[in-house]
């Protein structure tokens, strides 16, 4: 009975104490949400801004419209869908040389593949702005989407679970005739997709969330991804307009925020395929 | 020996793309940024002349990379530890039985979706010093707040951005720390139990040993993201405030519009590849320093 009553008391108290702490965390999300669905005055009518009361779209109406979101949107969407296709198939490809053929240098070009992974972005953008640029792909969709078709992360993802592939099935299939291309579209990445799913969530927010190599590509408002074009809506002069960056990042966050929920196992799985296997 | 030539031909048409990919836009800039990094060039790029490789050491040394070096490291130390703590208690706090629990994961996780630019405009946003929640509500305690803002004061820009990132970085640490917990054998806490081991006991002999190789993956990943801020910096001060250079980052110096080597590739080209050297050591000196004492598990 009374070992029931400590329980109880304990499980009320984890509840609050993990109540407080989603509070802290989602602060920020929460705050900013709410001043987005307020109008101007509104929303800087602090504490008042964190009731959920006399909410409007005007502010996101407006934001969408003087920030040209829906284009940007497309922008990124158009982008983030290409780099992801690019980089599936790339990994598919190279994974399969890795994991099912032998060729003289395989493990030495792994070796190699293995080293680009260090090789962070922030230390190849030097250069590669200047290949962007010699080869006019300053301001342009080629320019976003190229440089990030070819991940060695994929590469390496998809090469562990071909691996864990009974070989058998290769030579199974290679009795049969089947060639190593319908090899890898009809059984290697079917039995892969749960890894694929992964990969290309994963490259998919990464290229979305991109900042920098996009900022030193492009100076035009065509080729402008929405991460980018949220700096326009900030206005550090004009009081006036500042809610108007509260609608851009709502705008800006919500179609990630909807992928977190739905595709959560998947993320967790590409986060932690590097981590905790070791 | 017949079969490898036999797969060589399939091996090299599937390779193609990838190694024609990172040739390009990874091994070739790194290797022409090595080239570049002890080359002075006008501004032009064309005219370049060789200044010997000790031009390294003198970008190292020069003040302005030096400077640049300190704020870096400075980041880290804010972020890094802070951020590795509150992820573990994070996970620990979710890590039970309980039900709704997974509306409470993912609340926890939500953070990793935000890219930068998200992130850094948030909380660009609140620390508002006119009209930002934050600077309303809590400015009885933290006057400098409203005057002249945390960004705007060169004592508290940096940890300004400090807690944008550690917000930032708080969904995929959690992730990580929760994996990790899950994958700690049940029995193991039940020995302890068993033992006489009460929870703060379990919490240090068991689960923190157990999560050694997350702890040790995400430091890595947490000291080279501090070290690689850019987004962060070109969103919220620029590297200033105003004319300090209290937030200029490596990769700000090298990359930030206003730059003062904006235009000079030869020094641009020697610092990315001091922030390379820089990020590999430290990785290689927290996978020494862990080093036995990082548990695999069988």
């Amino acid at each position: 009975m009374a070992t029931d009553t400590v329980r109880g008391a304990r499980k009320v108290g984890r509840y609050a104490l993990l109540v407080v702490v989603a509070a802290v965390v989602l602060f920020p999300i929460y705050a900013v949400v709410l001043q987005a669905l307020k109008s101007g005055p509104d929303a800087f009518d602090h504490p008042r801004s964190l009731l959920p009361v006399d909410l409007t779209f005007d502010t996101i109406r407006s934001a969408w419209t003087d920030g040209n979101l829906g284009h940007l949107l497309l922008n990124s969407l158009f982008v983030s869908g290409m780099v992801t296709i690019g980089v599936i198939i790339t990994s598919l490809l190279a994974a399969y040389a890795f994991a099912f053929l032998e060729f003289p240098g395989r493990q030495a070009l792994f070796a190699i593949f293995l080293a680009t992974m260090l090789v962070p972005v922030e230390v190849t953008v030097v250069i590669n702005q200047r290949t962007a640029n010699w080869l006019g792909w300053d301001n342009s969709y080629q320019g976003l989407i190229v440089p990030s078709l070819a991940t060695t992360f994929g590469v390496f993802l998809v090469r562990q679970v071909f691996l864990q592939l009974p070989k058998e099935l290769r030579e199974a299939a290679a009795l049969d005739g089947v060639g190593h291309m319908r090899f890898l579209y009809e059984v290697a990445a079917p039995l892969s997709r749960p890894t694929l799913g992964a990969l290309g969530l994963f490259t998919f927010l990464g290229t979305w969330n991109a900042y920098l190599w996009p900022s030193q590509i492009i100076t035009d408002n065509d080729h402008q991804t929405i991460q980018l074009g949220l700096n326009k809506l900030k206005t550090p002069n004009d009081i006036s307009k500042f809610n108007l960056l509260t609608g851009g990042l709502v705008v800006a966050a919500l179609p990630i925020f909807i992928m977190l929920v739905v595709f959560q196992r998947q993320l967790v799985r590409g986060l932690t395929a590097g981590a905790v296997k070791g | 020996m017949k079969r490898k030539l036999r797969d060589l031909p399939p091996a090299l048409l599937m390779l193609v793309p990838s190694l024609a990919l990172l040739g390009v836009w990874t091994i070739y800039p790194l290797a022409r940024a090595i080239d570049y990094g002890h080359k002075r060039c006008d501004s032009t790029f064309r005219n370049c002349t060789d200044a010997g490789w000790d031009r390294y050491s003198q970008v190292f040394q020069s003040k302005q990379f030096q400077d640049a070096l300190m704020v870096s490291l400075k980041l880290a130390v804010m972020t890094v530890p802070i951020g590795l703590v509150l992820g573990i208690g994070l996970a620990v706090l979710a890590d039970k039985h309980l039900k709704g629990i997974g509306i409470f994961r993912t609340i926890f996780s939500s953070t990793v979706a935000t890219g930068v630019a998200v992130a850094s405009l948030v909380w660009f946003v609140l620390l508002q010093p006119q009209i930002g929640v934050l600077a309303d509500l809590l400015s009885d305690w933290f006057p400098k707040l409203k005057n002249p803002g945390l960004l705007n004061d060169p004592d508290t820009a940096l940890p300004a951005v400090a807690l944008s990132s550690i917000w930032a970085s708080l969904g995929f640490t959690f992730i990580i720390m929760m994996a990790g917990l899950q994958s700690v054998p049940r029995d193991l806490y039940e020995s302890a139990y068993v033992d006489g081991a009460g929870s703060f006991r379990r919490f240090t002999n068991v689960t923190l040993p157990m999560l050694t190789p997350s702890i040790l993956f995400v430091t890595v990943v947490l000291t080279t993201r501090a070290l690689q801020s850019y987004g962060e910096i070109a969103l919220l001060t620029q590297g200033g405030p105003q004319s300090t250079k209290a937030t200029t980052t490596i990769p700000y110096l090298i990359y930030g519009n206003n730059s003062v080597i904006h235009n000079d590739i030869g020094t641009k080209s020697a610092a990315a590849v001091l922030l390379f050297l820089l990020c590999l050591v430290f990785a290689a000196l927290q996978f020494r320093g862990f080093g036995k004492r990082v548990h695999y598990g069988n």
